[in-house]
């Protein structure tokens, strides 16, 4: 830690929101790494199943949308 | 548009995305779960609505977001006292371990205004353009690229940048704004 304070105070180039670039790839790095962990673990079946089902010939959603879709709030423009 | 195969396939090739965002979000596996599943199901119910050739990660991630929102404003009420406790560990300055654990930078990540966190996650894990994020969150693309900042900067402040015993991570923020702001 006391090199990347070091390097943070040092750096004359602080990028986007005064941070440096270093402290900036270490952040999105990390986030990357959270992230893409929960990527690999791919489709849980109880998901797979679910669209299968749904997808059935007949098969209607348990969601009655009946108010129309507006709440979603998407598919707009 | 009707739910084709090819379009049963992206939907279920977006789920380890939506699970991840979701995960993000909460911070909690099996309520992300839930999120995830319940946003299945109103994609399903409402695919009339989805414009053919339009981006369908977006589509469905603003659905789990709207979800997660309502969701939020809810559960808000009932767990009071537990978000209560989250300004209270803001005051506590992060340990500076030599090597930032995972926990430590999920940890940070929760600390996060709700805004920021989500605009961050979606620009820096998603690979969401701004206008897309903007889309997805519902304002404009400014917006989203100040909350990314803001993010950054706060969690820069929370893991990486020593000396918060001279001064809190808000002012160390403010400071680091400041400084760019000629």
């Amino acid at each position: 830690m006391k090199d990347l304070k070091s390097q943070a105070s040092r750096s004359t180039t602080p990028g986007k929101g005064g941070l440096t670039p270093e402290i900036q790839s270490r952040i999105g790095h990390q986030l990357r790494a959270m992230y893409d962990d929960v990527v690999r673990q791919g489709v849980p079946d109880r998901f797979a199943e679910l669209i299968k089902k749904l997808d059935a010939p007949g098969a209607s959603p348990q969601l009655g949308e009946e108010g129309g879709s507006n709440d979603n709030n998407n598919g707009r423009d | 548009m009707p739910l084709t195969d090819s379009l049963r396939d992206d939907i279920l090739a977006a789920v380890p995305s939506l699970r991840a965002f979701a995960i993000s979000l909460s911070g909690n596996a099996d309520r992300a779960d839930d999120l995830v599943q319940e946003t299945l199901l109103r994609a399903l119910a409402n695919i009339d609505s989805f414009q053919p050739g339009s981006n369908l990660p977006a589509w469905l991630f603003t659905i789990l977001r709207n979800l997660f929102r309502s969701d939020y404003r809810k559960r808000r009420r009932e767990v009071e006292d537990a978000e209560g406790n989250y300004a209270k560990t803001l005051k506590t300055q992060p340990s500076q371990n030599a090597h930032l654990e995972f926990e430590e930078f999920r940890t940070a990540l929760e600390k996060l205004p709700q805004d920021q966190r989500e605009a961050l996650i979606l620009v820096g894990a998603s690979g969401f353009s701004y206008e897309d994020a903007a889309s997805i969150c519902g304002c404009a693309v400014g917006t989203i690229k100040s909350r990314v900042n803001r993010a950054r900067s706060k969690l820069a402040a929370l893991l990486y940048v020593d000396g918060a015993e001279d001064f809190g991570p808000d002012e160390t923020v403010r400071a680091v704004i400041g400084g760019s702001g000629g």
